[in-house]
């Protein structure tokens, strides 16, 4: 009754070809984007932005890179925290290399340099699929973070191997505080999104899909492989490399390797897996998911102590994240494979047809 | 000189069994139902955790030992009814991920009931070298990576004429190459699987043991997995002759890489090595030494 798009006629071929042709969901987005901008930085609390916010946003934005490869293209990759690591050492390098860089600059250098390790890891898949790519990219993932660790020029021969990310400015407006971080993030992240949805929408987007689904008529109908598959790897490590700079500058603020571990790209790979393989939402659903139902348990846990006064040690809390975050993922694949954003399209649905049963 | 590189390219096969032996579980698995056990290490884990618990509770050597077979027999069975069966008709993606998540499910068990102590696990063979063949030829081989050798041929042995002379080991062969045409022969698929991670579960045991042995039984070995996977991608993903060969190349290159290449570049080259031989591998045979190779129709 609320959600009908009847009455809401399009006159142009713009207009058809929108993103968000209803209005509702117009409606709804502006409401969300005012309270991400606006309410937010004004009511929350530092802690909310520097340990949910900030991190949700970041990881959703490396989760986008990963969905690009594994849910669109259908490139399954362990290797995305690699690419997150090129990212931030990369913008680590130009800011303390390129004097007066502009920030987002330095971003951008980091995810084209990692952009271009993508592709050079990118090449196997041209060859293998499947697990064997997979494979492959955990080659790429234990190789790279072995070479930051061990070049020297990286990591500007630093002793201690943990290096100060430098303060963000811009145009000379320095940003320290949570909320001043928060935004950044926030601006960053929605207009990638919003250019990773339009890419998902065109030609190369068609192309990625198609070559998932099978990549041999894709060959057939004239989709050139090499160009997609590589320019899959290149935009996602793109993503990647964005999301570790930001890592490293907006949520860390140490450029270290140990932070772009292995279990960082499978926490990444789960994110996409419970949000939704191939959808822009997902990626952010699936990074609210798995920032926050560690610090939702370590609370339960905690307050069951306290009230209960059972004595659990600090390791069953850690323990129970590991056997829920497992168990959590076993039951979405056999519940709902398609993820949490197939729950919200199916809710959608229903809304539409509210009150009425069919 | 010569014997040094000897030594290092003997205990580089040496420790190659040991990958082959959790490789061979993966193996297993594969053959039998298409799905690739990302959780092999962390059983691996799990069976050596909950051998080492029984003992330092007070079991001898050999009860624990049958009561840790009986629970990762019971667990594999859990684990085929559980996870693998709601998921049959899946495309292979979502097992793969299925058996991640289960492997961080299991890791989280193991260390919820036995907690995260690092923990000696002692089988009463040394990590010394022979001194017979030390005094002769001046070349290290340890005693214990020798039984580690006899036990994992044992266990090959032991397979292969499973696979090869019983009527279960026929059916898991048919189920392996076709699982339609084995259900028209009337081979009951379910039972088959179940006693695949039955069986998968045992390997991961002896596994779990040898490894817990040498190395301690801690967190870390869930990582052992990880490394089986440059092992089945040179062997070949259905072979056990190809794990075997697969695991001994693997630890032998990686072990002489380290010793040779490592100190030129600033060592901790086991870590990437063999993911790069694979990788290497993989462009030139894709299916590996042993593996068959797939044609695929569509």
């Amino acid at each position: 009754m609320l959600y009908r798009e009847a009455g809401q006629f399009k006159s142009s071929y713009a207009a058809d070809s929108a993103i968000l042709p209803i209005r509702q969901d117009r409606i709804g987005l502006a409401i969300i984007l005012a309270i991400a901008f606006v309410v937010i930085p004004l009511a929350a609390s530092p802690y909310l932005f520097s340990a949910i916010l900030i991190p949700t946003l970041i990881l959703a934005l490396a989760a986008l890179g990963l969905n690009i490869l594994t849910g669109y293209a259908g490139q399954l990759s362990l290797g995305a925290a690699a690419f997150m690591a090129v990212g931030a050492f990369a913008s680590y390098n130009f800011v303390l290399r390129v004097p007066g860089i502009p920030l987002l600059l330095a971003f951008a250098g980091g995810g084209v340099m990692a952009a271009a390790v993508g592709i050079v890891f990118g090449l196997p898949s041209l060859r293998i699929r499947g697990f064997y790519l997979a494979v492959a990219t955990l080659a790429a993932q234990f190789f790279i973070v072995w070479c930051l660790t061990k070049i020297g020029w990286i990591t500007n021969y630093n002793s201690s191997g943990v290096i100060t990310a430098q303060r963000m400015q811009i145009a000379g407006i320095t940003f320290d505080t949570p909320q001043e971080k928060y935004l950044l993030v926030l601006t960053i992240v929605a207009l990638m999104a919003l250019a990773a949805k339009n890419m998902a929408r065109g030609n190369i987007g068609r192309q990625w899909m198609a070559i998932r689904d099978m990549d041999v008529a894709a060959e057939v109908i004239g989709i050139r492989l090499m160009r997609a598959k590589l320019l899959a790897f290149a935009v996602s490590s793109f993503y990647c490399g964005v999301a570790g700079a930001l890592f490293a500058y907006a949520y860390l603020g140490t450029v270290e390797p140990e932070a772009y571990s292995l279990d960082l790209s499978f926490r990444i790979l789960f994110m996409i897996i419970i949000g939704g393989l191939g959808t822009v939402l997902g990626a952010f659903l699936g990074s609210a998911f798995i920032v926050i139902v560690p610090i939702l348990l370590s609370v339960a846990v905690e307050f069951l102590d306290n009230t209960l006064h059972l004595g659990v040690p600090s390791s069953v809390g850690s323990n129970l994240q590991l056997m829920v975050f497992g168990g959590l993922i076993i039951f979405f694949l056999i519940v709902e494979p398609f993820g949490l954003a197939r729950i919200w399209q199916i809710t959608k649905e229903k809304l539409r047809l509210w009150p009425f049963p069919h | 000189m010569l014997s040094f590189v000897f030594e290092v390219a003997i205990g580089g096969l040496l420790s190659g069994v040991m990958y082959s032996l959790v490789a061979l579980g993966f193996v297993l698995i594969y053959k039998a139902s298409g799905v690739f056990n990302f959780a092999q290490g962390s059983l691996v884990f799990f069976a050596a955790l909950t051998f080492v618990g029984l003992t330092e509770h007070g079991l001898s050597f050999p009860v624990a030992l049958l009561v840790t077979l009986v629970v990762m027999v019971i667990a594999g069975l859990l684990i085929e009814r559980l996870v693998l069966r709601p998921l049959v008709n899946q495309p292979q993606i979502s097992l793969f991920m299925a058996t991640i998540g289960l492997s961080f499910f299991i890791e989280g068990l193991a260390q919820l009931v036995w907690g995260a102590n690092v923990r000696g696990l002692d089988l009463g063979i040394q990590d010394e070298p022979i001194a017979w063949i030390a005094d002769r030829t001046g070349v290290n081989v340890s005693k214990f990576d020798l039984m580690a050798a006899a036990i994992a041929a044992v266990l090959v042995t032991g397979l292969g004429l499973f696979f090869s002379r019983t009527r279960i080991g026929r059916a898991l062969r048919a189920v392996a190459d076709d699982h339609q045409a084995a259900l028209a022969v009337g081979i009951p698929l379910q039972q088959i699987w179940g006693i695949v991670w039955a069986v998968a579960g045992l390997v991961a045991l002896v596994a779990g043991m040898l490894w817990g042995a040498r190395n301690g039984v801690q967190f870390a070995l869930t990582f052992v997995a990880l490394k089986a996977l440059p092992v089945l991608i040179l062997g070949g993903f259905e072979s056990i002759a190809g794990a075997i060969v697969g695991g001994l190349i693997v630890g032998c290159t990686e072990k002489l890489a380290e010793v040779f290449i490592g100190p030129h570049v600033g060592g901790g080259i086991e870590g990437w090595f063999p993911y790069v031989l694979a990788l290497a591998f993989l462009l030139v045979r894709p299916e590996g030494l042993f593996g068959e190779k797939i044609i695929r129709r569509i």
